[in-house]
């Protein structure tokens, strides 16, 4: 993998994933499946991270992935904690029904 | 050799997260981002770093994994019903979609292609225990350990029964 297209192919990769991810978001009505779909952009950024950080040689891009897991991890924690109070409330995990504050 | 593993990999994480946001069933979503996790930590170790290859596996696909699917069959979820969602709100996410990769792409495009051969590169555990204990980011690893507490703390009194 010393090739530098790989790099650029690793970045589009990651692009695409981010924008599935983004689409994900707003297609999908189930809190759950969209948190997911947040998981998936936060790894595209994680890819291109990694990317980066192989073509510059330097290790902080990798240090930032790992601190982009640690906060991925407690944002699963305490979103999947929210979606269980929602459901206890509303009895659905449809994104529609979670109207009270609307504009 | 490498080459052809890194494009499979990319075929199936890309083909496994349009799973991801095509599937009704909360559940299959979960499984084909399972898919998805562990073809990119294959990517990761094709681009030299197998700590974060490692950790990937670990802690996403691991832990935060399951995770997700633990709460799914906490909740018995069903799958989303046919009716779709109003077209407006659709076609605004593919517009917003479009719009966020197109702005991304140009973004990357205008970075400068260098033809010139990677640097050495060398992110070996050890390697990256070095720089992650510096000076630099020492400070920087405790805040994400009260970051975790505070994520531990928060998430045990937001799904407790009583507020």
């Amino acid at each position: 993998m010393d090739h530098p297209s790989f790099v650029s192919h690793a970045v589009l990769l990651s692009l695409v994933l981010f924008g599935l991810g983004t689409l994900g978001v707003f297609l999908r009505r189930n809190v759950i499946t969209v948190l997911m779909c947040v998981e998936l952009m936060l790894n595209g950024v994680n890819l291109a991270f990694v990317a980066f950080s192989r073509q510059a040689g330097s290790l902080d891009g990798q240090v930032l992935v790992f601190f982009v897991m640690v906060v991925a991890a407690a944002e699963a924690a305490v979103g999947l904690a929210i979606v269980i109070a929602l459901h206890r409330h509303r009895d659905t995990l449809d994104l529609d029904a979670f109207n009270l504050m609307k504009g | 050799m490498d080459a052809i593993l890194f494009y499979v990999c990319a075929a199936v994480a890309v083909g496994s997260a349009l799973v991801v946001i095509g599937q009704r069933n909360p559940m299959y979503s979960a499984f084909a981002l399972i898919v998805t996790l562990c073809s990119m930590s294959v990517i990761f170790a094709l681009l030299g770093s197998p700590f974060i290859a490692v950790l990937q596996v670990i802690v996403y696909a691991g832990a935060i994994m399951v995770l997700f699917l633990f709460v799914l069959m906490l909740l018995s979820v069903r799958s989303e019903e046919d009716a779709p969602r109003s077209g407006g709100r659709t076609l605004r996410g593919i517009a917003l979609a479009l719009v966020t990769l197109l702005v991304l792409q140009t973004g990357a495009v205008l970075l400068r292609r260098s033809a010139a051969p990677l640097p050495e590169f060398d992110a070996s555990t050890r390697r990256m225990a070095e720089v992650l204990f510096s000076p630099h980011f020492l400070y920087v690893f405790e805040a994400t350990s009260i970051l975790i507490l505070a994520a531990l703390v928060g998430a045990v009194v937001l799904a407790k029964k009583e507020l």
